[in-house]
């Protein structure tokens, strides 16, 4: 992004065809030709594909993506933490690849198809990634949990069946301060189909444990995991 | 009414007699069987979570509302000359301007608040902060421990230490304890005698442990959305204690808390630094009112890293004395912590109830220094002092060459711990810890460790609920705690439940909100014993009701009626047996409601200490200083569990927040500028996905008849051992003390050469 600085890009001021086209070129889609239409520093018009609506704004150019969605158009879904790259919580989909809402520009974006974290329920049914974190209880506070999700889903749709370790290579950029990773771990092996998402780590009772309990046995246990285990032995 | 319950663990019970008060139940008993309670029951917020649909504070938007920043002192010590902040209302978008602080005001720290502003958007109000004119006189200032205890240092309070907070400045040293310098102290705790026990010890150690400040680091900052109407003032706010910030509010604004709501029904964690609405919510509130608009104010992240809040730095001394055979007779703790501008650094909880010794001294000093002020963080006091204590346990062990684990179950007067520590070494394999040091890469050295937690809650009186049965046989159920982020809500719903007989989805529930029965705040681990409790009762009183109509229907008299496993039946006559469903169609519209209080604590049923113990097993690089965490055996008591799902979860997460104290997290200031030098989330570093061990939780469910519910908290307990643990398996696996943490690579490889030199702990 060197060259567009050179060329007086700033927050405030944008020279709009030459940005978008080289953030393009950055997640692999076709390079828009450059053009001279510069705007700004003055909120300027722009439309924006929401999870496959189109919403009318005007912004300043300086607006990141991730204001954009949460104040003026009011998904708030998408978090702000950092505000620069580091925690993945502003994380949304741009043409089908994830990105920091929070170091895109809105008037970058204009035409791509964004997906923030209120476009997984389709029709209001859960996709099979948000189903398994509340099954597992993949989240606390759940401030991080949108872009968790969505950094889990992107994995899936690449790797439906991942091991552990490519699932924390996966998170890796997504902050998380309540600790709750084993339970997201779990989630996206949940989601995955994987055998013994069910069981892994529980919470055991001493006592029984030390016993050779296993989680099947523990009266404790709810019913959906225990047909699960069930299954599993079967 | 006296009651006979059993108290204990493991099936070995001892008889009790309690006082209950009329109307509170008998403690369910080792015998009750749960319908629910205790299993693993997902969130009932999930949903809203992962669709993004859950509106935090930080989320709410309203018609007209503003966007409030605040402009802080970029110096670590400046006098305020003068603040001009009327250049700044002629900015485009402004709408309302403040002064936070004026000429004369000392400035303490580098992020102090000055001014404050509200705009049309978030952009104009960050362009209009630059408009505000400030002269500082700069003063010298002093941000390490070790330089402000220097007799020559600059004093961060020239005369009594005060901690500027929401409303004001605040006295720091309440308990007028001697102040030199930057020092105030000790605090002093004595037991018996520490020369005499010194002189019955066969062997002594004496060490000095270090450990770092630690931001809180909430993923959602600090902040709240505030709303006039009238005289009556809503805020959103991101907050553990939704009556403290309304109190606290009302007090700073001068007015009643009855024209004060605070709505929090999300929020996106606290750990101990978001209680009162603080500068920045008062601020938010006062802007509200000047512009004649909703202000949104939450900090940004450099705000909230740097002034919102920390876990005192410490340099602990501890003196070790014990009998040839393991018996500790002597225990002496010197600690010097800062907190920045604010004190409450003591680390000795662990020292004093852990480990039983009958010669104990501790001295607790605070040392001020140019730097935002501590907060209460999860466990105050507690992990920086198991890893102390833990340590030197491990070192007294060396002295004595005997086994650590021996040493303690020794020197442990808890039962429950005592058991835990034999659950946990045989979980992590102790027995053959040693033989597992060497590895096939003879640069990768193995270690196991073990440290102990205490933690004392068991909730306290004074939260309300009320419960109503609905003639369509569902319940709802109004209790003003907030969730954050522990599973608070779904918890009201379990015991609600549990108590009911009934599915959850029979039941609402209302929490989060200051128009609903006063709830506890979500601190010191009291949340669920003091709202379980309370519950349950209501919902005890609530099933009353319906019985006592039900009664009525029947012509039999109330006290032979009982609402229990989805029935009403009559003791009376056992022909007359009705569903709770349609025993509730006998109700009139308004449904049977019972509003309670929480009962006192049975003080005279068996008190004791939150017992944990954890044990980490760690590989160490031993060429490159890295620590990769492998597994960690986390064994508690949290009494009786109400969750095992999120229980799990904040064990787990309690665990993880540990090892990234114990190993990245490090907040550093610049000697030079008095400024933090890593105000964010990667130069400050938080453990990750990459970094997590395994991690086995085990809860030993515990029966003290304390409350109705037998229950406890778990969110402190879970995180006090795991430095300690971590610590002690590194050292382990090295072969030499690990004395300090952050345990970095530079750490490590210091280690590793004493080691090699022979220095073997």
């Amino acid at each position: 992004m060197s060259d567009e600085r050179s060329s007086g890009f700033t927050r405030r001021d944008l020279v709009r065809g030459t940005l978008v086209g080289a953030v393009a070129a950055g997640i692999g889609t076709k390079v828009r030709a450059a053009t001279d239409e510069r705007i700004g520093p003055e909120a300027a018009p722009l439309e924006l594909k929401v999870n496959g609506a189109v919403h009318k704004i005007s912004v300043e150019p300086r607006v990141t993506l991730a204001d954009a969605l949460r104040d003026r158009i009011g998904l708030t879904g998408t978090k702000v933490v950092c505000g620069r790259g580091a925690c993945g919580a502003c994380t949304v989909l741009l043409d089908g690849a994830a990105a920091c809402s929070c170091l895109t520009l809105a008037h970058e974006v204009a035409g791509k198809e964004i997906v923030t974290i209120e476009g997984l329920a389709a029709d209001g049914r859960l996709s099979p990634i948000q189903q398994a974190f509340i099954e597992a209880d993949a989240l606390q506070c759940g401030y991080c949990t949108s872009g968790m999700i969505l950094s889990c889903k992107l994995l899936l749709d690449h790797n439906p069946k991942p091991n552990r370790q490519q699932i924390r290579e996966a998170v890796a950029g997504n902050l998380c301060r309540c600790g709750t990773y084993p339970h997201v771990f779990d989630a996206v092996e949940r989601a995955a189909g994987i055998k013994k998402a069910a069981v892994s780590e529980p919470l055991m009772l001493a006592g029984l444990s030390t016993a050779g309990l296993t989680l099947s046995d523990d009266p404790r246990v709810d019913a959906a995991t225990r047909e699960a285990l069930e299954a599993e032995e079967a | 009414m006296k009651e006979k319950i059993r108290v204990g663990l493991n099936g070995e019970y001892q008889e009790k007699e309690i006082q209950l008060e009329p109307g509170d139940p008998a403690p369910w008993d080792p015998s009750t069987k749960f319908t629910i309670l205790g299993t693993r029951v997902p969130r009932l917020d999930g949903r809203a979570k992962t669709t993004g649909e859950a509106k935090y504070p930080s989320d709410v938007r309203l018609p007209g509302m503003l966007y409030g920043r605040i402009l802080r002192c970029p110096l670590a010590a400046a006098t305020v000359k003068s603040v001009d902040v009327e250049p700044a209302r002629k900015m485009p978008g402004v709408k309302a301007v403040l002064a936070i602080a004026g000429p004369g005001d000392k400035m303490r720290y580098a992020g102090q608040e000055v001014a404050a502003l509200a705009a049309d958007t978030p952009e104009r109000a960050q362009d209009a902060l630059a408009a505000i004119k400030v002269i500082y006189e700069p003063r010298p200032f002093v941000v390490r421990i070790g330089e402000a205890q220097a007799a020559t240092a600059p004093l961060v309070f020239e005369g009594e230490a005060t901690t500027r907070t929401s409303g004001g400045d605040v006295d720091t040293n309440k308990k007028k304890l001697p102040k030199k310098g930057n020092v105030i102290g000790p605090r002093l705790s004595e037991k018996g005698n520490l020369e005499e026990g010194f002189r019955q010890a066969d062997v002594q150690i004496d060490h000095t442990y270090e450990t770092q400040v630690q931001v809180h680091s909430a993923l959602e900052s600090h902040g709240l959305t505030a709303r006039w109407e009238g005289d009556e003032l809503t805020v959103w706010g991101s907050t553990q204690g939704i009556f403290e910030m309304r109190g606290d509010l009302a007090e700073n604004l001068k007015m009643s808390p009855s024209k004060v709501r605070v709505i929090t029904d999300y929020m996106g964690g606290g750990f101990g630094a978001k209680f009162g609405p603080r500068v920045e919510g008062v601020t938010a509130a006062k802007l509200a009112k000047e512009a004649g608009a909703p202000v949104r104010l939450f900090l940004d992240r450099k705000e909230e890293q740097t002034t919102t809040g920390n876990r005192p730095s410490s340099v602990q001394r501890i003196r070790l004395g014990a009998k040839r055979d393991g018996t500790l007779t002597a225990m002496h703790l010197t600690v010097h912590g800062t907190g920045g501008t604010n004190g409450g650094t003591g680390t000795s909880g662990p020292a004093k109830n852990i480990y039983a010794c009958p010669n104990l001294r501790v001295e607790e000093y605070d040392v001020f220094t140019n730097a935002g002020p501590s907060a209460a963080f999860r466990a105050p006091g507690h992990p920086q002092g198991a890893f102390a204590l833990e340590a030197a346990m491990d070192e007294l062990a060396a002295k004595l060459n005997m086994d650590p684990l021996e040493l303690r179950i020794k020197n442990d007067p808890s039962p429950v711990r005592r058991e835990e520590f034999k659950i946990g070494a045989e979980k992590i394999g102790w027995k053959d810890r040693d033989a597992r040091r060497k590895t096939d890469d003879p640069a990768i050295r193995r270690g196991v460790g073990l440290g102990a937690s205490v933690w004392y809650n068991t909730g306290g009186t004074g939260p309300r609920a009320t419960v109503t049965l609905n003639r369509d046989g569902s319940a709802e159920v109004e209790h003003g705690v907030q969730d954050i982020g522990t599973g608070s809500r779904t918890m009201v719903a379990i015991v609600a439940a549990e108590e009911l007989g009934l599915p959850l989805e029979k039941i609402s529930v209302r929490i989060g909100d200051t128009r609903m029965p006063f709830g506890p705040d979500s601190g010191g681990s009291s949340t669920t014993p003091s709202s379980a409790p309370t519950i349950r009762r209501a919902a005890v009183a609530a099933k009353k009701k319906l019985g006592d109509a039900v009664a009525k229907e029947w012509k039999v008299s109330p006290d032979t009626v009982s609402v229990a496993g989805g029935f009403v039946t009559s003791s009376a006559d056992p022909a007359k047996k009705v569903s709770f469903a349609e025993a509730c169609k006998l109700l009139s519209s308004e449904g049977a409601s019972a509003t309670v209080e929480r009962a006192e604590n049975h003080e005279d049923a068996w008190k004791r200490f939150t017992c944990g113990a954890q044990f980490a097993e760690v590989a160490v690089d031993t060429e490159t200083g890295k620590v990769k965490v492998e597994r960690v055996v986390a064994v508690h008591d949290c009494g009786i569990v109400v969750n095992a799902l999120t229980c799990e979860s904040q064990i787990q997460g309690g665990v993880i927040q540990g090892m990234s104290y114990a190993l990245f997290e490090d907040r550093v200031l610049d000697g030079q500028t008095g400024r933090m030098v890593n105000p964010n989330v990667e130069a400050y570093k938080i453990a990750g996905a990459l970094d997590c061990p395994e991690i086995e939780t085990i809860v030993v469910p515990v029966w003290d008849g304390v409350n109705n519910t037998q229950s406890v908290g778990i969110g402190e307990p879970a995180t006090v051992p795991t430095a300690a643990a971590i610590a002690n398996a590194v050292s382990h696996a090295v072969g030499a003390r690990i004395r300090r943490i952050p345990i970095t690579p530079e750490v490590v490889l210091a280690a590793v050469e004493e080691g090699r030199k022979g220095g073997r702990s």
